[in-house]
């Protein structure tokens, strides 16, 4: 017992740990940030690509998406910071993460925004159509609208699901919560940092993880 | 062009590292068949003793699920590998990613099994306790076969999501297929290794996550028709 708590809960390094494991963790945030705007916007841009019926971008659009639905994220992360700059192109730790994991959750909300704009019954197309609405005007007022509100908790669940990759970013020698908890624990020698950012990691995703389990359940009962 | 093919796909490099490469693709495959059943089986425990359970049972179970699914698992991983030998376990780094890996689906599986468990009617339970089969044998014959069918596409997917992560196992110096990849980019200061590596993962699991893709696609499109 006392030994769980010397190195688990060990108070003095704990302190002295926190501000950097802090700063950490806002960059664990930042980069949570920018996946999830910039991924679920992506990935609404990348359906409604697809929806003109062009079948370039739904050949581009497609091809895109099954690499980075298949592609393990770390995987991506490693080529991009690692393989790139023989190319010339050099990405900062965070921006090579934001960037990897915001491509990974752009494929798949492309992909679910695309199949819940297919579930909205075609009748509805057809209708407007002969009201004389414009596809495009169908697609923003009568289209979009449903399909967005069914892709909700899809995207929530997705979107956490990918989130909590953003402490790969510590292969990468990003300074994210669990990057700086690691150095913190070969400093003192003491494994407390890391139970600290377990406890901000938990601190983050448990509310995002029982908000999901709402919004499931809300939307299943309200269809 | 010459210049991106001598760095992304160049042929001397890759005979160089050809055997480095398929020892890792060994091990993730190693990996992925000792994590994948341990991992469904405790999430189906987790879930079973969730359906059996009473109201407390049941709320300490979803407390469970939710604890599990809410820890990163690269968190998890390197969590049990760097603090637990400083109690003296030291656990190999095979051992160390399928334990975390295990903790970390029996969360997604678990949840999985238990809304698939919760979909199916009690009727279903009142019907095969009339007949007089005991709780056990109804489980087993009657519901988990309907729960199967029901929960085939998240399981799938789910699954594909465990294969994918076993990649994090190169945290902790498991020298699988990406982690061989990095040893031998550097060794050849050569990127090709990587490049190999993630058209090895994409062949590999391209047919796998089409087909996941496919379901998933029908199951949203059929559960807003009626």
């Amino acid at each position: 017992m006392d030994q769980i708590l010397e190195n688990y809960f060990n108070l003095t390094v704990m302190a002295q740990a926190f501000p950097d494991v802090l700063r950490g963790f806002l960059i664990t945030v930042q980069v949570a940030a920018c996946v999830i705007v910039i991924g679920v916007a992506t990935g609404l841009f990348f359906a409604l690509l697809r929806a003109t019926r062009n079948r370039v971008l739904n050949a581009l659009v497609t091809i895109y998406v099954e690499v980075f639905r298949t592609l393990p994220q770390l995987v991506i992360i490693i080529f991009i910071y690692f393989g790139l700059p023989y190319m010339g192109i050099v990405f900062s730790p965070f921006f090579a993460t934001s960037l990897a994991l915001a491509a990974v959750l752009a494929a798949f909300s492309a992909e679910i925004f695309w199949a819940t704009i297919m579930a909205v019954p075609k009748g509805q197309w057809e209708a407007a159509h002969a009201l004389g609405v414009s596809r495009l005007v169908t697609m923003r007022m009568v289209i979009l609208p449903q399909a967005i509100r069914l892709a909700i908790p899809l995207i929530t669940n997705r979107a956490i699901a990918i989130t909590k990759g953003t402490a790969l970013g510590a292969a990468i020698s990003l300074p994210e919560a669990l990057g700086s908890a690691q150095s913190a624990m070969s400093i003192h020698a003491n494994p407390s940092p890391l139970t600290l950012a377990a406890g901000f990691y938990l601190a983050f995703f448990i509310p995002l993880v029982w908000l999901s389990r709402v919004l499931e359940k809300r939307f299943s009962r309200s269809q | 062009m010459d210049l991106f093919l001598e760095n992304f796909a160049s042929l001397a490099s890759l005979q160089q590292i050809y055997p480095l490469l398929l020892q890792g693709l060994e091990l993730t495959v190693l990996l992925a068949l000792v994590t994948l059943p341990l991992s469904i089986a405790t999430g189906l425990a987790v879930a079973i003793i969730y359906s059996f359970g009473g109201s407390l049972v049941r709320r300490l179970t979803i407390l469970l699920i939710d604890l599990l699914r809410s820890f990163p698992v690269i968190v998890l991983l390197i969590l049990i590998f760097y603090s637990l030998p400083f109690f003296g376990i030291r656990l190999g780094n095979f051992t160390a990613v399928v334990v975390a890996l295990t903790i970390n689906n029996t969360g997604y599986f678990g949840e999985i099994f238990r809304a698939g468990l919760q979909s199916i009617s009690k009727g279903q339970h009142e019907a095969a306790a009339a007949l007089g089969l005991h709780r056990g044998h109804t489980m087993m014959l009657i519901i988990l076969p309907q729960v199967l069918k029901k929960v085939l596409a998240p399981l799938a997917s789910n699954s594909l999501e465990l294969i994918k992560t076993t990649s994090i196992a190169s945290m902790v110096a498991l020298p699988e297929l990406l982690r061989s990849a990095r040893v031998a980019q550097e060794q050849t200061y050569n990127p090709t290794p990587l490049t190999a590596a993630a058209v090895i993962f994409f062949v590999m699991l391209w047919p796998f996550s089409h087909w996941v893709s496919r379901m998933e696609r029908r199951a949203i499109i059929g559960s807003n028709q009626r």
